[in-house]
């Protein structure tokens, strides 16, 4: 009973860490609140969906496609969109809230282009939903790819930003965006970068959860609060932070819903995070606010 | 100082007397001719939380409705001339206050001659002394209310097309008695709901129902909305001597639950799930769904609910459900035909659809007391259709199939 309960925690947490990645990534480096997060993962989902049902493309195959389509959109959003509202605002805070206020706009903007394409309905596929033993615990193979994909991008993605001199660079934007410019460093770039980079995560994640959730056009809100929490838990733009939150967080989630009531799961996600931010508010990761 | 304002009034004095000038020629004009539409209105759930119920439904329904008539060539009066539909379309954007908002709308500035209901039970409770203040007949269909009774008395216009939960829970309690005294089952049950609307709504009811029929509810645990990982639950579940498994979900749930079950190899005799099991995309094409229990059915003899179902697949691309959809066409059906018989009197349509019997996709249709009561209170799929099986003695019930088949992985 209990390590099928942690299996099934860790299993859980790993999709909560894939979809927060790429919003930690968009948030603690390119400095972009995006609330249209969620939607960027929906329409991977719908991408995903279209190419099984229409071409007949198994879902794996169809990341291939749909994560650099996710890059390019992420690219070509922060150049149209989000370029200006950098250049203009003054300080961090500035733009936070300009940044907000657009991607809100953008979430109902793509929510309405998949309403008029895709309709209100839900969509479902299944995809890998076989059992496999781990311990005696029957895990979904679909989850369990989301699992080792949050796990091979979050260590993947650590240890560039860690031990690469380009990565040393992001995390210098990430830090101290004045002072980047003065050793030299393209600080536009790197946030466009980044910001590109979380638009891919957002779709491998969307295309991931499409494998085994039921969505439909209008739910990708749902996955912007649920990312939120796990990047603020684990310190924003910390990559190490989303993914520890994220596993926590399922951990948390399957305990409480097998040792105590299902009902609750909801109030203990909420009651840990209310308990984060009163005693540690820069997050499990993350430095004291500067 | 007296200047500026004055220069600020004028051009607002001559535009409020043209604008009087206007009111008071429009009525007049508007008199003298000749009615040339019905102004058919409403608000629906496009968008939020509520669109994917409302977009299998509801809105479906309506599209194909309004292009039947058109086809006719509009609504027939009762002296035989045809007049086309007008279309006023709110989307209500799952929000109580908006939908309130958008029926009033419709009533006092639209001023339209008919309203069809939202979706969803919330809703069309929320409307409803809003059609009852304006005169408007309220055909609610997706609406599942023990209540009904009491409502047909407050706003008696109000017409409930859906059932009770106690309806739906009686009729599975009895169901489960049945398969007891045949030696399929124990009296066990493991029992999920969501915490919202129609989970408490039904798993009350439940409550209820097992208890009169001495069935033993051995797991009894609600989860709330969004909840997507189910394998605590079922895990739990299939831990206990539970028989049958039964769900009062909602459709990304029942989805999730369903692949739970596949993945844990949990096969309980009966597996009764709630919104969802009836939609096309879960048993038309999948095997796997074979057996599996929930509200709703339908005859698959019935050769007028077959043409529909044909009819709306090739208008809007999709299969209806199997639970709500035909009612919803058949309230809709009620609605033309009440005109047809007594025009376009709200009051007399009102009555003509208390006391009229219409010819429907459901067949003779009468409501009882304004409420459709011939309903398939269970369904089950049996070979790639779902059935209704509860009542059993309505004619065309198909047997329940017991135990369900184990999955086939």
């Amino acid at each position: 009973m209990l390590t099928t309960a942690i299996i099934a925690g860790l299993v859980l947490g790993g999709t909560y860490a894939l979809v927060a990645m790429g919003l930690t990534l968009q948030y603690g480096i390119a400095r972009i609140m995006n609330l249209a997060y969620g939607e960027t993962m929906i329409a991977a989902a719908f991408a995903a969906f279209v190419l099984k049902n229409a071409l007949g493309l198994n879902p794996m195959a169809g990341l291939l496609l749909v994560v650099p389509a996710g890059f390019a959109f992420g690219y070509a959003i922060y150049g149209v969109m989000m370029r200006p509202l950098v250049a203009r605002a003054g300080d961090r805070s500035a733009l936070e809230i300009d940044s907000i206020l657009a991607t809100f706009g953008l979430l109902f903007v793509i929510q309405g282009v998949l309403l008029v394409l895709f309709g209100s309905n839900y969509m479902s596929y299944s995809y890998l939903n076989i059992p496999v033993s781990i311990l005696g615990a029957n895990i979904a193979a679909n989850r369990l790819l989301a699992l080792g994909l949050a796990l091979t991008i979050g260590l993947t993605l650590y240890g560039l930003l860690r031990y690469t001199r380009w990565g040393t660079a992001i995390r210098a934007v990430a830090v101290a965006p004045q002072s980047a410019v003065l050793v030299g460093i393209d600080v536009n770039r790197a946030a466009r970068f980044a910001f590109a980079l979380g638009g891919a995560l957002a779709a491998a994640g969307g295309v991931v959860i499409s494998m085994y959730q039921t969505f439909t056009a209008t739910s990708g809100v749902t996955f912007t609060m649920k990312a939120l929490i796990v990047v603020i838990m684990g310190g924003v733009g910390n990559l190490l932070g989303a993914l520890s939150a994220g596993l926590i967080l399922g951990m948390v989630e399957t305990f409480v819903a097998t040792y105590l009531e299902p009902g609750l799961t909801l109030a203990a996600t909420y009651a840990i995070f209310l308990a984060l931010l009163l005693w540690r508010p820069q997050g499990l990761f993350g430095k004291a606010t500067r | 100082m007296l200047e500026p304002i004055g220069g600020r009034r004028a051009p607002f004095l001559l535009l409020s007397t043209i604008a009087l000038a206007a009111l008071a020629i429009w009525p007049a004009d508007s008199a003298a001719q000749e009615r040339s539409s019905v102004k058919i209105g409403y608000a629906v759930s496009k968008t939020g939380v509520n669109a994917g119920g409302a977009g299998i439904t509801t809105i479906p329904n309506y599209q194909l409705w309004i292009d039947n008539v058109k086809k006719a060539g509009g609504l027939e009066m009762p002296d035989g001339s045809r007049l086309p539909i007008e279309l006023i379309e709110y989307d209500d954007r799952s929000s109580a206050e908006e939908v309130v908002r958008a029926v009033e709308r419709l009533a006092a500035q639209d001023e339209v001659d008919f309203i069809l209901p939202p979706w969803g039970t919330g809703f069309n409770l929320a409307v409803a002394p809003l059609f009852d203040r304006y005169g408007y007949p309220q055909l609610a269909v997706s609406a599942v209310t023990d209540k009904a009774p009491d409502f047909v008395e407050r706003w008696p216009r109000s017409f409930w097309f859906l059932g009770g939960g106690a309806d739906y829970t009686d009729a599975l309690a009895n169901l489960l008695v049945n398969a007891r005294e045949a030696g399929t089952i124990g009296d066990k049950v493991a029992m999920v709901s969501v915490a919202d609307g129609f989970g408490i709504d039904l798993v009350t009811a439940a409550r209820e129902s097992f208890a009169e029929a001495d069935i033993e509810v051995v797991y009894d645990k609600t989860y709330p909305v969004g909840t997507t990982d189910f394998s605590p639950m079922v895990n739990e579940a299939s831990g206990t001597e539970a028989d049958s498994f039964v769900a009062f979900s909602y459709p990304p749930d029942t989805f999730a639950l369903t692949q739970q079950a596949q993945v844990s190899g949990y096969n309980p005799k009966v597996f009764y799930l709630g919104v969802g099991v009836g939609f096309p995309a879960y048993g038309e094409e999948n095997p796997a769904a074979e057996g599996v229990m929930s509200l709703g059915g339908i005859d698959p003899t019935n050769e007028a609910n077959r043409d529909y179902r044909r009819r709306h697949h090739e208008l809007t691309g999709q299969g209806p459900d199997y639970w709500g959809s035909v009612i919803t066409y058949a309230s809709l059906e009620m609605l033309q035909e009440a005109i047809k018989r007594v025009g376009l009197d709200r009051e007399a349509v009102s009555r003509e659809l208390s006391t009229g019997t219409f010819q429907t996709v459901l067949g003779e249709t009468k409501l009882e007391n304004n409420q459709l009561r011939n309903l398939w209170w269970a369904g089950q799929w049996q070979n790639g259709v779902f059935v209704g099986i509860a009542p059993p003695d309505r004619p065309g019930a198909a047997t329940p199939r017991l135990p369900k088949t184990p999955w086939k992985n």
